[in-house]
């Protein structure tokens, strides 16, 4: 995919296969759990049987090998900051972030006086879609993915982005 | 680091893991599969809840309090109101004292059934885990009904709690222990009688009673050792010593007393027990207003408490100093789950790799109380 | 025993560590660091005292120019009795015995005292950082704390009193 990404003019051939391809990207995004503190057991909650997130079809991958989005859940401390940009890095592409409760976000309740705290996880990584919180309900977690879902198909990787 | 001797491996169980207990890094000494050293780094988690509670006034530390031990943020809680009611000597209404004791003995039973749900999927039995979050996802919805919050709930106040029952909560708390007494059956005939499950966690990590109290170990750790000790009876706070129930120890049912079984069977036993103590209190609630003893101001006078309370995983101790300042001095959180965690590299040397992952699960910590 | 009695007991054995001050609530005993670990040993062993559970170790910071101190509860699982003990440290070289090899749940809650007020326990036989990372520095609890600038490259903003950020 690496040497096929921004390398076409614009036609219709060319946003069909884009169209095609956010399709298939989007439509099963496997998670890769990276629950830290307590928005990981809203995670959690939000994979078991009420609120089911395999019926999105994603289902928790363990290692970020095998995983599309990372759903960083929790607060990030100085200490696990090198943590979670190796293993952003590890993760194949393409890849996605969500950053999940207000920890993640910006840092939360902690901003204040946190000399350990992290004051958002977009200082390490990328972030694509943030969902508010403290922490998110389920249904709030499963409207982020859906929005991240958009974001997906939206798009359009093989054409030619010139100015 | 250490040195590695020539036939030592160094496996690390890194700060991301999939079994959920939170940002934990094991590093492992082993000689092929046998343990033979372990060493906890902790500190992924480490949130400054002290040096927060130095800076903000009383009332604004309990929602920090809720999110050290997010799977009992009721029972967090009320262990701090009951440290600042003592400093402050502030005598609180019965209904609030009755209120307080069914919304903790409810997050017992939630955390219980996480703590559970989880370490069967740590064994690898994974219907468990979604049969016990169905039934917590009905006790969130009672919290919800009552103060609006799913997880971390802001409801114990200095002095009285933060929303009064609503209408027919009497009933509806009634309905959901009526469904809920069955269901103990139904797991037990899933999990605690499973031939496969008995084999992973009988006789394994069993941890004896004086090494247990040596370390700290609370809570049914300690009661799964043989020691009959629980806050709630033996220095008692609240209303507890109005109601009627056991205290569950160790049986060496299908192995030694204080394996990691005993530990799980002690949590099951719990569960049933705070049935009971909800029964009773639901039928005897009094009327009153829950926001009559709230003060205007709260500024204690000069002076220390450390008080301990019973929270799901043990002693929860809470030491406050107070300069006569509405911010406190200093607040120091002993948090039950430390000390269990201390006990780790004792109690699993000569085990393999994979029992020590069920006994870590036994031992039902939480990471955000661990790191504060 | 009641806690007149226990403090009897401690001040009959060891009459020349005790401080008398006035400001200590009744069941607290101030103590000189000298003879901590003979004294902590004491304490075990005594069969009227025997206190085999440590409950917690508080390490305290009285102001900023004023000392540190450490403050130890102890409980006895059999003759269900407690005691406070507090040991005062001065602030520029704090430092008393290690409690760690009569309670084993010293050993965790030494090295958190030491991360985050720098009291250093002697005889622990592996006083490192427990909380904060191994290359953090000052410590984080004292009243005169200035956090750092920079952690491995990455910015530590710092909180103004009157108008928030830098």
């Amino acid at each position: 995919m690496g040497v096929l990404e921004n390398k076409f003019k614009d036609n219709v051939i060319v946003a069909s296969m884009d169209k095609l391809l956010g399709w298939a990207r989007s439509t099963s995004p496997w998670y890769f759990q990276f629950g830290l503190a307590c928005c990981a057991i809203e995670m959690m909650a939000s994979a078991a049987s009420r609120h089911d997130l395999e019926r999105i079809g994603m289902m928790p991958r363990s290692s970020p090998r095998q995983a599309d989005v990372m759903i960083v859940a929790g607060t990030v401390t100085m200490k696990m900051a090198l943590r979670v940009k190796k293993l952003y890095e590890q993760m194949a592409e393409p890849k996605y972030v969500i950053s999940m409760g207000s920890c993640a976000t910006s840092g939360g309740p902690y901003w204040q006086h946190g000399y350990h705290v992290l004051k958002g996880v977009d200082l390490v990584v990328p972030v694509d879609v943030y969902v508010p919180g403290c922490p998110p309900r389920p249904e709030a977690l499963i409207e982020g993915l859906l929005k991240l879902q958009e974001k997906i198909q939206t798009e359009r990787p093989l054409t030619r982005k010139s100015v | 680091m250490g040195v590695v001797k020539g036939d030592q491996m160094v496996l690390n169980i890194g700060p991301q893991h999939p079994s959920t207990h939170g940002v934990l890094r094991l590093e492992v000494m082993t000689d092929g599969e046998i343990v033979s050293q372990i060493r906890p780094h902790l500190g992924y988690l480490h949130r400054c809840f002290e040096k927060h509670s130095e800076n903000v006034t009383y009332e604004q530390v309990i929602p920090f309090t809720d999110r050290c031990d997010y799977l009992a943020s009721m029972n967090s809680n009320f262990g701090y109101v009951v440290a600042m009611e003592e400093l402050m000597e502030i005598k609180i209404p019965e209904r609030v004292e009755y209120i307080r004791v069914i919304m903790g003995e409810l997050n017992r039973i939630a955390s219980h059934l996480l703590a559970l749900g989880v370490y069967g999927l740590d064994i690898g039995a994974f219907t468990p885990f979604l049969y016990m979050l169905r039934d917590r996802e009905r006790i969130l919805d009672i919290f919800e009904y009552t103060c609006g919050a799913r997880l971390l709930y802001n409801y114990m106040w200095v002095g009285g709690v933060s929303h009064d029952l609503p209408k027919d909560f009497e009933t509806i708390c009634i309905d959901f222990l009526d469904y809920f007494e069955p269901q103990i059956k139904e797991y037990n005939n899933l999990l605690s009688y499973n031939k496969i499950f008995v084999e992973r966690t009988a006789d394994v990590g069993v941890i004896p009673a004086d090494v247990a109290v040596s370390y700290g170990v609370t809570g049914p750790n300690l009661r799964a050792s043989g020691v009959k000790w629980d806050v709630r009876k033996d220095e008692p706070y609240s209303i507890y010593e109005k109601f009627d129930f056991d205290v569950p120890t160790g049986t060496a049912e299908f192995g030694t007393l204080g394996d990691c079984y005993d530990r799980y069977w002690v949590r099951m036993l719990e569960i049933e027990e705070s049935v009971k103590i909800l029964r009773q209190a639901l039928k005897e609630v009094p009327s009153g207003d829950v926001h009559q003893a709230l003060p205007k101001k709260i500024r204690p006078p000069i002076g220390s408490v450390y008080r301990r309370t019973e929270s799901p995983r043990g002693d929860l101790g809470y030491y406050i100093v107070s300069d006569g300042t509405p911010v406190p001095s200093r607040v120091k959180m002993r948090s039950p789950a430390f000390t269990a965690l201390s006990c780790l590299d004792e109690v699993s040397r000569g085990w393999m790799i994979s029992d020590v992952i069920a006994i870590l699960g036994s031992l039902d910590i939480v990471l955000g109380e661990i790191d504060r | 025993m009641k806690i007149a009695e226990i403090k009897a007991t401690i001040i009959n054995q060891f009459p020349d560590s005790v401080l008398e001050s006035e400001d200590l609530a009744e069941s607290q005993l101030e103590l000189k660091a000298d003879q901590w670990f003979e004294i902590a040993t004491f304490m075990k062993e005594d069969p009227n005292l025997s206190f085999d559970q440590l409950e917690c170790i508080t390490g305290i910071d009285l102001g900023v120019e004023a000392s540190l101190q450490s403050r130890y509860n102890f409980h006895s699982m059999e003759h269900r009795h407690k005691v406070e003990i507090l040991i005062t440290h001065d602030r520029n070289e704090p430092k008393v015995a290690s409690i760690e090899t009569i309670w084993r749940i010293g050993d965790w809650f030494e090295r958190e005292t030491y991360d985050m007020f720098g009291i250093v326990y002697e005889g622990h036989r592996d006083l490192r950082r427990i909380l904060c990372p191994d290359d953090w520095e000052g410590w984080p609890l004292r009243k005169d704390y200035e956090g750092q600038e920079l952690y491995h490259g990455i910015v530590i903003p710092k909180m103004k009193e009157e108008d928030g950020w830098e």
